[in-house]
């Protein structure tokens, strides 16, 4: 894929995306074409969102054409799990000296190609180009060409140097990827009526594990993860799905709508925190795909795990009942982690609407109530602020606002990529309930928060003396 | 004479190399009131950013220029010149640390005209020092940034002091804290300094940013470390001591500036390493002020007398596990040398050393050949060995081989406590080999 204006113009103009729609009419929204503020701007680059959106496959090398910075400083500290290969843990990089930039670094990337095969053999490589690499001049797309008939080995070049854009637009660039070269390549051994693709699920600290074994249950098979313990064979046969269920994420909306043209693959969105999203999650693509039958299976698993959950959970709610808390996350979470939080009894006081739809914004609105805070933008400043006026009980964000609240004394629980515990599914809520008690109930919060005794008020009596 | 070798791959497996920028970044991080600000892409910023925070458990105020397509071919200068305003505005700092990336020096922003014309343009930031560093990320590794930023820092101007002199009448030495050093390293550094009597000021001072500690208010610049009083003060230092080689060009600036004598300690580990700095304190601090001779009486704090000999009885205790012990290290040049001459003296054997980057330093190690590479150099190399000494991004390749692994260097993801981790001093000394001693005697061997 050639990385023109053109192509980025059209994937920040994505239709899929409600981003691009005011209410009502079609038109561009700023929102996607929002360039970052220089001094204030705090998020990754296209670079770093085409790799979250790759690296999750896990039996392929992911080689970065740039120097050190790229993946020298990032690589294996992703929180993709895999159940197989660990190929996808390596930092593979070009490491391009002041050399390369004054000769062209093509040469020294065909050469890294060839180690890389020829020590590790992986099914196939994924070359990201950088800043500096983009800027000499270095033809990626010819290198990768070069390279796959020479080692009859697909070598996928991932156009993405950091400096066309945000991390939402690096995943976009990553789909147009895995469309232009992988998905549609190979052929399963065979297919059912229930397969379905799960698209934009990272399997964060294995979450997905928590989610396949109810879809084995009522009988869907998911045919392709893109991406999240992934091998690379599969996505190639991605095409051949009878349904694409977007999972929390417009990031590879692209991917989605894109299937269905080519292929005819509709597709739907939908989340796996809390019950009823879990639920709501089953029967759509039950009712996409399934007969009577299946959607009958969906129901009894339904019934089955709401009342395991039941009862699982008791005791938390309990202890959770009406504790605030101050949501700050992106998108499609910022509702979805709400209505988790309303299954275990828990008030959300204020959350971020920074990067939501007008769709996520409406039902945010709902969940909120009249005195709920909707945070339309927000820096650390602004966060313990609205907390201290709240009195919420303790932050819900990503792992970038982990110190903001620790720092401030205020319990903490990471929401996003970093995050240690799975949240998905009926034994994610479990999970979660299990996290927010600990954060709120430990016994550490009085003696961070307590002043030492020289601290205390001066007119208080000398102990040692009163005691004489 | 330690030969110097250099993989002669096209492709580096599992780097164990940081970027230069990330160093600057850090050794920025060790002054008060600051935000180092990275001019090149969001990225740059965002991946030094997430390292930082995961290594110390802190928050790390880290700021970028937002570099795009179109502002790398139209040049720089407007995004700097937005970028320092809007730190201006939302975190006040009292001094800026700005650095270039690969990026931005491939493209060949000017820097120092546009910094000029910035400042002709806003006279109203007079009052901010803005200290500035060229790193190119495809040049050095993480030790070449970190000094080159010191040197950065003492070669600024920053005006004469608008106060008297209020120090006490303590002589004041200027500590040059190489990258080599923890938070908790500084801490113990300025604890010995100040038992001699005299003034430490230490550039740059992570033990008091990022050392992990509490404090009352949200910080959006760093809460502590050298202070820009501190900077104004260092020409009145009567000696600077640099530890880590790495630190020669910045002890050269400041004599050359201010004609401050220096000495290069090269480690800071070991009986031998911390008796030479003890000494030169004692010399430094028998020095009268006023008077232009030396009473050559040099006193030792009773304190380490004492810890000298807890020490060479730690010595004694821990020589049955680490003698003869096969040891791999992979570490930046002046880590790797601190750390291999230690292990040499305990009577261990450097089985296989790979290092980031080109150093004097490495052609004074104890053992006949070093490697500048990466993890899958050391992976081939470390076979046979008892203990690996690198950074977290070893654990997968000392598994695989089944040799235990001690985390040191940048980053360690999975351990706690790496603000304030000492392994410098008689103290710290004896901590690392009670540390190592303890991974072997769990091994039973």
């Amino acid at each position: 894929m050639k990385l023109t204006k053109g192509k980025i113009a059209d994937l920040l103009d994505e239709p899929g995306c409600e981003h691009n729609h005011k209410k009502g009419q079609q038109g561009k929204n700023k929102a996607c074409t929002q360039q970052a503020k220089p001094g204030a701007a705090q998020g990754g680059c296209a670079f770093d969102g085409a790799s979250i959106a790759l690296v999750p496959i896990t039996d392929a090398a992911h080689l970065v054409h740039g120097p050190i910075a790229c993946a020298g400083n990032s690589w294996g500290s992703r929180g993709s799990l895999s159940s197989g290969a660990t190929t996808y843990k390596m930092g593979f990089t070009t490491d391009i000296s002041e050399n390369d930039i004054i000769f062209g670094g093509e040469k020294r990337l065909y050469k890294a190609i060839a180690q890389v095969i020829k020590r590790y053999h992986p099914p196939a490589i994924f070359v990201y180009s950088t800043c500096v690499t983009a800027l000499i001049g270095d033809d990626l797309d010819a290198v990768c060409e070069a390279a796959t008939q020479k080692f009859e080995t697909p070598i996928i070049p991932v156009n993405s140097p950091g400096f066309v854009g945000s991390k939402n637009l690096g995943n976009r660039l990553a789909g147009e990827s895995l469309l232009d070269y992988v998905v549609g390549t190979a052929e399963p051994e065979y297919t059912t009526p229930y397969d379905i693709n799960l698209i934009g699920e990272y399997n964060i600290a294995g979450e997905l594990w928590g989610v396949l074994p109810l879809f084995e249950k009522v009988g869907i098979r998911v045919l392709s993860k893109i991406t999240g313990d992934a091998t690379f064979e599969e996505i190639r046969y991605a095409h051949r799905a009878k349904l694409n269920v977007m999972i929390c994420s417009k990031a590879l909306i692209n991917m989605g709508r894109k299937m269905e043209e080519r292929y005819g693959i509709p597709y739907i969105e939908e989340s796996f925190y809390g019950v009823e999203d879990m639920n709501r999650c089953l029967r759509n693509i039950a009712q996409k795909i399934g007969d009577e039958a299946l959607q009958q299976r969906v129901e009894t698993v339904i019934a089955e795990e709401t009342v395991k959950l039941d009862e699982a959970l008791a005791p938390y709610r309990n202890r959770l009942k009406d504790k605030k808390m101050v949501l700050y996350t992106g998108g499609v979470k910022s509702w979805s982690v709400m209505s988790a939080a309303h299954d275990l009894g828990m008030k959300v006081v204020a959350t971020s609407t920074k990067k939501s739809t007008e769709e996520d914004k409406a039902k945010i609105k709902k969940l909120l109530g009249k005195d709920g805070i909707a945070l339309a933008k927000g820096n650390a400043k602004e966060l313990l602020k609205v907390i201290a006026k709240t009195k919420a009980d303790m932050l819900v964000a990503g792992g970038r606002n982990q110190y903001t609240a620790l720092k401030a004394r205020i319990p903490f629980l990471d929401i996003n990529q970093e995050r240690h515990n799975p949240y998905a599914g009926y034994v994610g809520l479990i999970e979660m309930a299990k996290e927010f008690d600990r954060a709120l109930h430990s016994p550490i919060w009085q003696q961070v928060r307590q002043p030492a005794p020289w601290e205390k008020v001066r007119s208080q009596k000398s102990e040692v003396r009163s005691q004489k | 004479m330690t030969t110097i070798t250099r993989n002669k791959k096209s492709v580096a497996v599992n780097p164990l190399k940081q970027s230069p920028p990330l160093g600057a970044a850090l050794a920025f991080l060790g002054l008060k009131g600051i935000v180092p600000l990275f001019h090149g892409s969001q990225g740059c910023t965002a991946f030094a950013k997430v390292l930082l925070v995961r290594h110390f458990r802190e928050a790390i105020p880290l700021a970028t220029t937002a570099m795009t397509e179109v502002t790398t071919i139209l040049g720089g200068e407007e995004n700097i010149e937005q970028a320092i305003l809007t730190l201006v505005e939302s975190a006040k700092p009292d001094l800026i640390g700005l650095l270039t990336t690969g990026l931005t020096e491939t493209r060949g922003d000017d820097m120092d005209g546009i910094l000029k014309s910035i400042r002709q343009r806003h006279p109203e930031l007079d009052y901010l020092p803005i200290i500035y560093v060229s790193t190119p990320d495809y040049k050095g590794a993480l030790q070449d940034g970190f000094a080159a930023a010191v040197n950065s820092i003492v070669a600024t101007d920053y005006g004469t002091p608008v106060e008297t002199f209020h120090g006490t009448s303590l002589q004041q030495v200027t500590i040059l804290a190489g990258s080599m050093l923890a938070p908790g390293d500084v801490e113990e550094i300025k604890e010995i300094v100040s038992a001699f009597g005299l003034k430490p000021l230490v550039i740059p001072d992570l033990s008091g940013s990022v050392d992990g500690h509490l404090d009352d208010d949200y910080n959006s610049k760093t809460p502590g470390g050298t202070s820009l009083e501190q900077l104004q003060q260092l020409e009145r230092s009567l000696f600077t001591i640099a530890i880590g080689e790495s630190m020669r060009p910045a002890a050269e600036t400041l004599k050359q500036k201010f004609g401050t004598n220096y000495q290069i300690l090269p480690r800071l580990t070991g009986l031998s390493a911390v008796d030479q700095f003890l000494w030169l304190l004692a010399q430094i601090a028998s020095y009268k002020n006023g008077t232009n001779d030396w009473q050559f009486n040099p006193q030792i704090p009773e304190k380490y007398q004492r810890q000298r000999r807890q020490l060479q009885d730690a010595i004694l205790d821990t020589h049955f596990y680490l003698g003869g012990k096969k040891v791999s290290l992979a570490l930046e040049p002046d880590l790797l040398y601190q750390t291999s001459w230690l292990l040499t003296e305990m009577g261990a054997e450097i089985h296989a050393a790979v290092t980031t980057t080109k150093s004097p330093s490495l052609k004074e190690l104890p053992f006949d050949k070093v490697t500048i590479g990466d993890l899958e150099d050391l992976e081939d190399l470390a076979l046979g060995s008892d203990l690996i000494i690198t950074n977290s991004q070893g654990k997968r390749l000392a598994e695989k081989l089944n040799i235990p692994l001690y985390r040191m260097g940048y980053p360690i993801y999975d351990r706690l406590g790496n603000g304030s981790r000492c392994l410098v001093g008689y103290k710290g000394s004896m901590q690392f080999l009670f540390a190592l001693g303890n991974i072997f005697i769990e091994l039973g061997h």
